[in-house]
């Protein structure tokens, strides 16, 4: 009989509960019945809608809140394609110039967001001088970077699946075009959601990147409005828009982790872990 | 089909990502470089890249090197140096503990308990910060605790430039990237390993000394680089809890000297010099990665 490790137990979830109140009284603030952002004043969805200065009637945080869905949507819609090829194709393609490029592809993920943004900004500014700070560079940037979760999501299903239903596919007389349009690509697409999923949440919650590649206040998002307003006279309407960045990001991994679980089993959250 | 026409499909699948981390990650790099080894236009007085090897100029580099081994910008990297390895002993004392909870003892809670530890992780950093700037008003829930127990006299000013405060809201912002890398290796490990140390009479503690950990050690490598890559880079934490000169990071001269003002050559060269300090973590993280994949596939 092992002793239980009391001392272990109680601090996780110390740890857990470290981890998460400081987010919880956030969220708490957002629904406040007062200017404070401290002082718990009674409940009230003002900064919400209705009230002035919530984030249904400033237009600052209104167009941030815009702004990053856009963001989202357009990387997730460009990302999602351009690594689920590469994922097939270099799961497949063997030979010198494919593990040149699959070591390409992990390089931004070991790089330091400060690098990748300084490196984006400078590029934009003095070389594609026609691609302008802004939307336009921040999708080219936000892709760049998800590019590779896509392929490594993806990747890791392809190798689980294996190589014998499209084997059986050809032998019945699929050519290689049919057998990954009819055989593998549905059976990749729980992956496939999964990446665009996390693509579009961690697009969402990107601060430097899309800070670097923003001119001005028109094109700032969720995080930079956050960041910036932190400074000047924050009301909870600001606890407020967070509160709904938040739900937008945990809505888009809650339906990756459900569609994963009808896959995998309970091994989904896992698996969400290794990502 | 021949060789070629097979090999076809799959490079051509693999083509168009392929040239766009290299248009957009590799060539930007390049420009970097190409900023850093400009000169400066005599007439408006702004850096001009230069794209030709043949013609760089190393002086803004040399006076970054200067700076940074004997200079003003010394302190700043011994700082983010000593900020970031006290953030990561921290990591290792809280994290190391909790992971292997969860992969060995949380049992029935073992579902919750994870989903609770990866929350945070989908919480947008700014988010997490905006939190711990709350509670840390002098007149925030933080400085009520400290006076209601009696641990201090007067409100604590936090958010005025302590270092302790930027340390642990880097342990904070980067601690769950820590611990979840470190429970999958720490799950990996197979339990029979442990059955057998006990049975050849090992105690739980020298078994855990003996076989876990010498096991996890390359998944605590790994999880310290995840964390340490981050937190070198990290400039916002900095401004956002302290704000001031006096807890500056190399990353906070980065953004100064390239979306302050008119250096950029200084700013791109500050890129340069920590991308060829932090090589070394980078390489170890991408062959520990690949050596992780190979290993679940």
């Amino acid at each position: 009989m092992r002793r239980r490790p009391i001392f272990l137990a109680t601090l996780t979830w110390a740890y857990v509960v470290w981890s998460l109140v400081p987010v919880l009284v956030a969220i708490q603030f957002s629904f406040n019945d007062g200017k404070s952002r401290s002082a718990w004043q009674g409940f009230s969805t003002q900064w919400y809608v209705g009230g002035s200065g919530s984030v249904a009637e400033d237009p600052s945080l209104r167009l941030a809140l815009t702004n990053t869905l856009i963001l989202a949507v357009l990387t997730t819609l460009i990302a999602t394609p351009l690594g689920v090829a590469m994922a097939l194709g270099l799961s497949r393609w063997k030979g010198r110039t494919s593990r040149a490029a699959n070591g390409l592809m992990l390089l931004p993920l070991a790089t330091p967001e400060i690098v990748m943004g300084s490196a984006l900004y400078l590029v934009f500014t003095n070389l594609y001088l026609f691609v302008p700070l802004g939307l336009p560079a921040q999708v080219l940037g936000h892709v760049t970077f998800s590019v590779s979760y896509v392929v490594v999501i993806v990747r890791s299903r392809l190798a689980s699946i294996g190589s014998d239903y499209e084997d059986a596919a050809r032998d019945l007389g699929c050519n290689r075009l049919q057998a990954l349009r009819l055989i593998l690509l549905p059976l990749l697409s729980p992956a496939i959601f999964a990446g665009a999923m996390i693509v579009f949440a961690s697009s969402m919650d990107d601060f430097v990147i899309s800070a670097f590649l923003s001119p001005d206040a028109s094109t700032a998002t969720v995080p930079i409005k956050l960041y910036t307003a932190v400074r000047n006279a924050p009301t909870p309407a600001l606890n407020a828009l967070a509160t709904l960045l938040l739900a937008a990001s945990a809505l888009a991994l809650i339906l990756a982790w459900l569609v994963l679980r009808r896959r995998t089993g309970t091994k989904a959250l896992e698996q969400m872990a290794s990502f | 089909m021949t060789r070629r026409g097979r090999t076809g499909l799959w490079a051509a699948l693999a083509a168009p990502g392929t040239l766009w981390i290299l248009a957009l990650f590799a060539v930007p790099f390049y420009a970097v470089a190409a900023v850093a080894f400009g000169y400066t236009d005599p007439v408006f007085n702004s850096p001009v890249p230069e794209w030709d090897p043949r013609y760089w100029d190393f002086t803004a580099f040399g006076e970054i090197l200067s700076r940074s081994i004997s200079g003003d910008l010394r302190p700043v990297f011994l700082r983010t140096l000593l900020y970031v390895l006290l953030a990561l002993a921290i990591c290792v004392l809280v994290g190391y503990p909790v992971a292997y909870y969860l992969a060995r003892h949380a049992g029935r809670r073992r579902g919750l308990l994870l989903a609770l530890i990866l929350a945070p992780w989908w919480v947008n950093y700014i988010t997490r910060m905006l939190a711990w700037l709350n509670l840390l008003q002098d007149d925030g829930y933080v400085n009520d605790l400290l006076l209601l127990t009696r641990l201090v006299e007067e409100p604590v000013q936090w958010l005025s430039g302590r270092p302790v405060t930027v340390v642990l809201a880097l342990v904070y912002g980067y601690i769950p990237f820590f611990i979840v890398p470190l429970f999958s290796s720490l799950d990996r490990i197979d339990e029979r390993l442990l059955e057998a140390a006990r049975d050849l009479g090992c105690s739980g503690r020298r078994a855990f000394w003996h076989v876990t950990l010498p096991l996890s050690r390359s998944g605590l490598m790994t999880a310290g680089a995840i964390t340490a890559l981050p937190m070198f880079g990290d400039y916002y934490t900095n401004t956002l809890v302290s704000g001031s000169p006096k807890t500056t990071m190399v990353a906070n001269q980065i953004e100064l000297y390239l979306l302050g003002g008119n250096r950029k050559e200084i700013g791109a060269s500050l890129v340069l010099l920590m991308s060829a300090l932090l090589m070394v973590l980078m390489a170890y993280y991408l062959v520990a990665s690949r050596r992780a994949e190979e290993a679940t596939a």
